[in-house]
């Protein structure tokens, strides 16, 4: 399939999905559905990082919640379109990204991953002290009823948007699988020393990653804001965005983009219908027992049992 | 904001004293990660287990917490002696160490801090002991007793694990597969089993470290997030597996900790560990004491 024809397809899925969702016309299914499309998002984003070139980044809390404080205080300062805020809360974490990838991808992978953690603490240690967005008292974002224009419900206009960016991270992370830089990744993830000895330039491909991975981290954190109209520093950097966020592609599989949209799909369905039947942290135990039984019994996800991913790998070239 | 000598002093004398803690913190990653190149990143959260396990002993049985935590010892032995066959059996021996082994002890801190949220909730706890509350005094410094057991004891158990490190068989053969384990194999000794050993001793250091913690703060299950920076910078700069370096490091990130605390206010003293961390990466990766 050529990338016009994907991106053709997934944007009439998305249209599919929009429309099955107003035809319910329950306010709870785009509320729920919000939170789905979120982490289908932020799963992709850290599969682009951690599933091509096998470097973890643990510090998602961090580009996520840098860019939805990106946010309150563009909403402060001068209110933009929501799109217009949602590439600049991107370019910020992207650029997050660049400057963790630059000061620690020269060191072996586990530094970079410790980093991250480090990063999201740290993070969340200026946020707290910076009293124009709330500090740790938290602010509060209003939220117009209807968009300016067409006069959506606003909640409608959020779920639009993180369909559109499911959209665009998935035709990107397709790209990439199948283009050189998909390659070079994979070689880094596979063996960077003969990678490098091979003439892959590594650092500045980790540095593509990275940066490209934060920003769209980034850009699925910057209307959390409007959708949660009160965000503080202990809910906007939560663990349990990190422990969904790596749990979900490793669930799925990393190897290919399926991976991360089904272990996305299947694990935030589930979480949002345990927490409304039994408890929250019922879930987020679930989750985590989900990630470790996955990754010692079935290394390669669910798409490992369909062989997706498996040739992807072994092959040279593939187009 | 005027400069007080006194003031200054006793900034010094509580972050020496806070780096005592960080070391006894520390000392199982340098010998899991320094020494077995295993990054338990859940190191933080069996340390909170530990708090848990003091604060337990001392408020239903009223044990002293420091002593209950040397009788629980061995269970965080066995504990981790667990961890690592599993760990060695689904990652190790495939030689897929590095990603999934990340995301195995990832998934473990969770763990442990869900299932102490919902044993016993997300209040803060603490200990009673008589050393909690009154201070020793030196001219004009002070030295709280709250800080000062803990800091001794953080350094006994240092002391000891050196000594057993160095002088017994089991302990240079951990020295030895740090450095080579396939010369180990060759020499006749079992490198997992040596491994094992290691590893549940660095978890063992855990049940230790969290009854300091619980004495010298109050402890709710998600304070181990906060240890993580700290541990692996103090580890890194300290020379991963060089006892002498963590407590170097351990005490230099306590004493800048606790002068950004006085001068700038508590609420910055976290960036500092990061500060620490990213400048031992970027600077100088093998450490202060790198070998």
């Amino acid at each position: 399939m050529r990338g016009w024809t994907f991106l053709l397809l997934a944007v009439l899925v998305a249209g599919a999905v929009y429309a099955a969702a107003a035809a319910v016309n329950n306010g709870y299914v785009f509320f729920a559905g919000y939170v789905v499309l979120q982490y289908v998002v932020l799963a992709t984003a850290w599969n682009l990082l951690g599933g091509y070139t096998g470097y973890v980044n643990f510090g998602i809390a961090g580009f996520f919640a840098l860019a939805a404080y990106t946010t309150v205080a563009l909403e402060k300062l001068a209110p933009l379109p929501l799109p217009v805020v949602i590439l600049a809360g991107g370019a910020i974490s992207g650029l997050l990204g660049l400057g963790m990838g630059y000061l620690t991808l020269r060191l072996r992978g586990v530094f970079f991953s410790i980093a991250t953690l480090a990063m999201a603490v740290v993070a969340q240690t200026f946020v707290v002290n910076w009293n124009f967005v709330g500090g740790s008292a938290g602010a509060f974002v209003i939220r117009p009823q209807f968009t300016a224009w067409l006069r959506i419900d606003y909640i409608h206009y959020l779920f639009l948007l993180m369909l559109g960016l499911c959209v665009i991270a998935l035709a990107t992370a397709r790209l990439i699988e199948r283009s050189r830089l998909g390659d070079g990744f994979a070689a880094i993830r596979d063996d960077e020393l003969a990678a490098e000895a091979a003439g892959v330039p590594t650092l500045r491909l980790k540095l593509i990653a990275t940066a490209l991975s934060g920003a769209f981290m980034g850009m699925a954190g910057a209307p959390l804001p409007y959708y949660v109209t009160y965000l503080d520093p202990p809910s906007a950097f939560s663990l349990s965005y990190a422990v969904n966020t790596i749990a979900m592609p490793l669930i799925g599989g990393t190897a290919a983009w399926p991976g991360p949209l089904i272990g996305a799909l299947l694990l935030a369905t589930l979480q949002q219908l345990v927490t409304v039947t039994i408890s929250s942290a019922v879930n987020l135990l679930i989750v985590g027992l989900m990630l470790v039984g996955f990754i010692i019994i079935a290394p390669r996800g669910i798409i490992g049992w369909f062989g997706i991913g498996a040739g992807l790998v072994r092959k040279g070239k593939r187009r | 904001m005027y400069l007080s000598l006194g003031l200054f002093g006793n900034a010094i004398v509580s972050g020496l004293l806070l780096g005592g803690f960080y070391a006894a913190v520390t000392i199982g990653i340098s010998i899991s990660f320094g020494m077995l190149d295993i990054a338990n990143i859940a190191h933080p959260g069996f340390i909170v287990l530990g708090s848990y396990g003091a604060w337990y002993a001392n408020s239903r049985f009223g044990v002293d917490p420091l002593i209950a935590s040397v009788v629980l010892m061995p269970a965080f032995y066995l504990l981790g002696a667990g961890i690592y066959q599993l760990y060695y059996h689904a990652f190790e021996r495939r030689g897929d160490a590095s990603l999934r082994g990340l995301a195995f002890f990832f998934g473990l801190l969770f763990i442990t801090e869900v299932g102490l949220i919902l044993v016993f909730g997300v209040d803060y706890r603490l200990v009673r002991a008589p050393y909690i509350g009154p201070s020793l005094y030196l001219g004009a410094l002070e030295f709280p007793l709250r800080l000062l057991v803990p800091f001794l004891a953080s350094l006994a158990m240092v002391g000891l694990l050196w000594l057993y490190l160095s002088r017994s068989f089991t302990g240079r053969a951990i020295l030895a597969v740090a450095q080579d384990a396939e010369a180990l194999r060759i020499m006749g000794a079992n490198p997992q089993r040596i491994k094992r050993i290691a590893f549940a001793l660095s978890i063992a250091t855990t049940s230790l470290a969290g009854a300091i913690l619980i004495v010298i703060q109050p402890v709710e299950p998600s304070i181990g997030r906060d240890y993580i920076g700290r541990v692996f910078a103090i580890a890194v700069l300290g020379g991963l597996g060089s006892f002498a370096g963590t407590v170097v490091a351990a005490i230099l990130l306590g004493i800048m900790e606790s002068l950004t605390a006085t001068f700038y206010g508590p609420s910055w003293s976290p960036a500092i560990a990061f500060g620490f961390l990213l400048l031992a990466l970027a600077v100088k990766p093998s450490g202060m004491f790198g070998r």
